[in-house]
């Protein structure tokens, strides 16, 4: 992410006014009773629609109302409404806290569906702690985070790299080249995918990272060039993945004997840099738009129907979706009168449903969910092929990379 | 010693497409002393003029190139004749105004276009790799870097061949002495000013195919413009051509030494250390004031 100044400065003034115009709320101890008492419930929707990141947070926010939609339709929680009220954080953390806060604390959300970054989650992170809300996070993400606050439906790196490392490590060979962008997440899954090659006997010839937004990657291609390293294990994220493939093809290098391995290259990445560019290299992820089954078929044919024929879905759209039905299924469980991001995050503990992706289940311990990994291949006609479907369900460890932590219901376990 | 040769022929690369990023903004700012904070927009129209001509009129990137000049260059010429003429002398005023258009221009093609990345295909002629003194290089980086040879014969042809080249640099050193002499000195900026903002949408189409199609990606092609200028000298066609070059160089050679990263804080740390010494950059033309 890009942050300018005058975002920055802007966000600022904004959490600034927002934090004033919050304080009356505090003698309101009832807010609780006030939440489902008209027959509605109101959820947060808080993704960016403009902004650096405006595209991609636009198709969560659409997965996000199409579900809300659907369930409506279908006749709603108990009868009841879900009512979303959309902000646009604008793609900066500071503004993300000022909507969070908006709507924890002027709304009287019950829930928040939100973010795609990092960055933005930890800003909303202290909200949903003090007020005691919940946030619903559907993006792959870095793990290391056990907040009792935020239901995580999207992958940590053991759901995504478990099956996917050893399977390169045999099909390409034990040398690996671990490029990434400079922030916390690609450093957090290179952590874990070095412990993983370490266990194989397998080998890191380079470990680096570009700037964000970085496009000039001749002389990372020459570097690879000189290590000749079996697998080039990508996180590098944003429009940086575009310029690395289409410098790849143009200096001539072979996927086949050389592929890049990647855990953020999703359809739209793939769009965006052609066919061509994309052809031949791996990506492991719970979801490919491409996957069978009758759920992901609907879900596919919904999406189209609702926002256009030309649209995708992709590996973080999926859960924006799953997730507002795992929040149904836990709030039927609730009366009326009961409806609070306590009693939800209780319901919703153990909680299973069947997602586009297959079984998903929200673990009880740390609010992550099982999930199923897949491995596949992009083709040139701009879409993936599964070329390995995980035989069971992940189970989500968030602090994979740490054997001396782990994630509990009463919070973060040191040993 | 292979090695050493491509990685040589990789900081040329990178020379060259600084060097086309910067030819635009060294006319307009080096000889105008326009500080064209829109200059990464007029960049990005390129792009996504390239981008346009593929998706509406089925052209390849080469014949689109006329088009996007001429069309990016008329846009330049109506920014001057409606906004940057009134603001000559006023530099901070010039500052705001641009910066402004830019963050229009941005918004205009969100708004158009969408703002999702968008792909433009490589030439299939140049998509391979090719043979230099025993290196395999990128087919398309060796043909941006002739085309950016060609482009700067025919600026230098333009400035100190033609009669309009003599007539600016006449408007550059005294603008109203000039006009004694009967050279329409407005004129002669607003045409200064399109073919400058021409170039830079003919670079935005080139670099197009290598790196990704965004409405931000001009934000970042600025800065490296206005390092490549502030380095190489104001009014120094041929400081620019240096200072694009040791930028390329000094940033290809860092980066496999070190990573990107590093690469990018040591090189603004040396030009940061370099205007300390040397504000007027490292060929600062003569010119009496």
């Amino acid at each position: 992410m890009r942050i300018k100044r005058r975002n920055f400065l802007q966000g600022a003034a904004a959490a600034g006014a927002t934090a004033a115009v919050g304080f009356p709320h505090i003698w309101n101890k009832d807010m609780s009773l006030a939440r489902a008492a008209s027959g509605e419930i109101k959820v947060g929707v808080l993704f960016s629609l403009t902004g650096t990141t405006g595209i991609i947070e636009e198709s969560l926010n659409k997965a996000t109302i199409l579900a809300i939609e659907e369930i409506n339709d279908a006749g709603g929680i108990n009868g009841m409404k879900i009512v979303p009220v959309v902000e646009d954080p604008a793609s900066d953390p500071a503004t993300f806290a000022a909507k969070a806060r908006k709507l924890v604390v002027g709304d009287k959300c019950v829930s928040v569906f939100g973010s795609y970054t990092s960055a933005s989650r930890k800003a909303v992170l202290p909200v949903f702690e003090k007020r005691n809300n919940l946030y619903w996070y559907p993006t792959l993400y870095e793990g290391r985070e056990c907040s009792k606050n935020v239901i995580y439906t999207g992958a940590v790196p053991n759901q995504q790299q478990d099956e996917f490392i050893p399977w390169l490590v045999e099909k390409f060979g034990k040398k690996f080249y671990l490029i990434g962008s400079n922030y916390i997440y690609p450093k957090e899954e290179n952590n874990y995918c070095k412990k993983l090659l370490d266990k194989l006997g397998a080998e890191v010839v380079n470990e680096e990272y570009v700037p964000l937004g970085h496009s000039e990657f001749s002389s990372v291609i020459n570097k690879i060039q000189s290590t000749q390293p079996n697998v080039i294990f990508s996180t590098v994220v944003g429009d940086s993945v575009v310029a690395l493939h289409r410098q790849y093809r143009a200096a001539g290098l072979d996927p086949e004997k050389m592929p890049m391995a990647s855990l953020t290259t999703s359809e739209n990445e793939v769009a965006a840099m052609g066919g061509d560019a994309a052809a031949g290299h791996f990506t492991s992820a719970p979801y490919f738009m491409v996957h069978k089954s009758p759920e992901n078929e609907r879900f596919v044919e919904a999406y189209k129907a609702r926002w256009g024929g030309d649209k995708v879905t992709h590996f973080v759209s999926e859960p924006s979706y799953f997730q507002v039905y795992l929040f149904k299924q836990a709030v039927e469980k609730l009366a009326a009168s009961d409806i609070t991001p306590d009693t939800i995050r209780e319901a919703v503990k153990g909680e299973e449903m069947v997602a586009p992706q297959g079984q998903v289940r929200l673990e009880r311990e740390n609010l992550h969910t099982w999930l199923w990994p897949k491995i596949a291949v992009a083709k040139s006609d701009g879409q993936f092929e599964v070329l390995k479907d995980s035989q069971e369900w992940l189970k989500p460890v968030p602090y994979a990379a740490y054997p001396s932590q782990s994630c509990g219901e009463s919070g973060l376990i040191q040993s | 010693m292979e090695f050493f040769l491509q990685q040589v022929m990789t900081g040329l690369s990178i020379g060259s497409i600084l060097l086309l990023i910067a030819l635009g903004l060294a006319i307009i700012y080096g000889s105008m002393g326009v500080i064209n904070m829109a200059h990464g927009e007029f960049v990005m129209l390129g792009a996504y003029g390239a981008w346009f001509m593929n998706a509406a009129f089925g052209l390849g990137l080469l014949p689109s190139l006329v088009v996007i000049f001429f069309a990016v260059a008329a846009l330049g010429w109506l920014v001057e004749r409606g906004i940057i003429r009134f603001l000559y002398r006023r530099t901070l005023d010039t500052i705001l105004a641009t910066w402004g258009i830019g963050v229009i221009l941005q918004q205009a093609v969100r708004l158009s276009a969408g703002g999702e990345l968008r792909y433009v295909e490589m030439p299939s002629a140049f998509a391979g790799t090719v043979n230099v003194l025993g290196v395999d290089v990128p087919g398309y980086r060796v043909f941006i870097f002739l085309f950016v040879a060609g482009l700067f014969a025919a600026t230098w042809y333009l400035m100190y061949r033609t009669s309009f080249g003599t007539k600016l640099r006449a408007v550059v050193q005294d603008r109203n002495m000039a006009a004694c002499f009967g050279i329409h000195s407005g004129r002669i900026y607003s045409l200064t000013f399109a073919y400058g903002a021409g170039l830079a949408g003919l670079a935005g189409a080139l670099v197009a195919p290598l790196k990704s199609v965004s409405p931000e990606m001009g934000t970042t092609y600025v800065i490296d413009a206005f390092f490549v200028v502030v380095l190489g000298g104001v009014q120094s066609l041929f400081g620019t051509v240096a200072s694009a070059f040791v930028l390329g160089e000094l940033t290809g050679s860092l980066a496999y030494w070190s990573n990107d990263t590093i690469a990018k804080a040591l090189v603004l740390l040396a030009i940061i250390v370099l205007i300390r010494f040397r504000p007027q950059g490292l060929f600062a033309s003569k010119v009496r004031n």
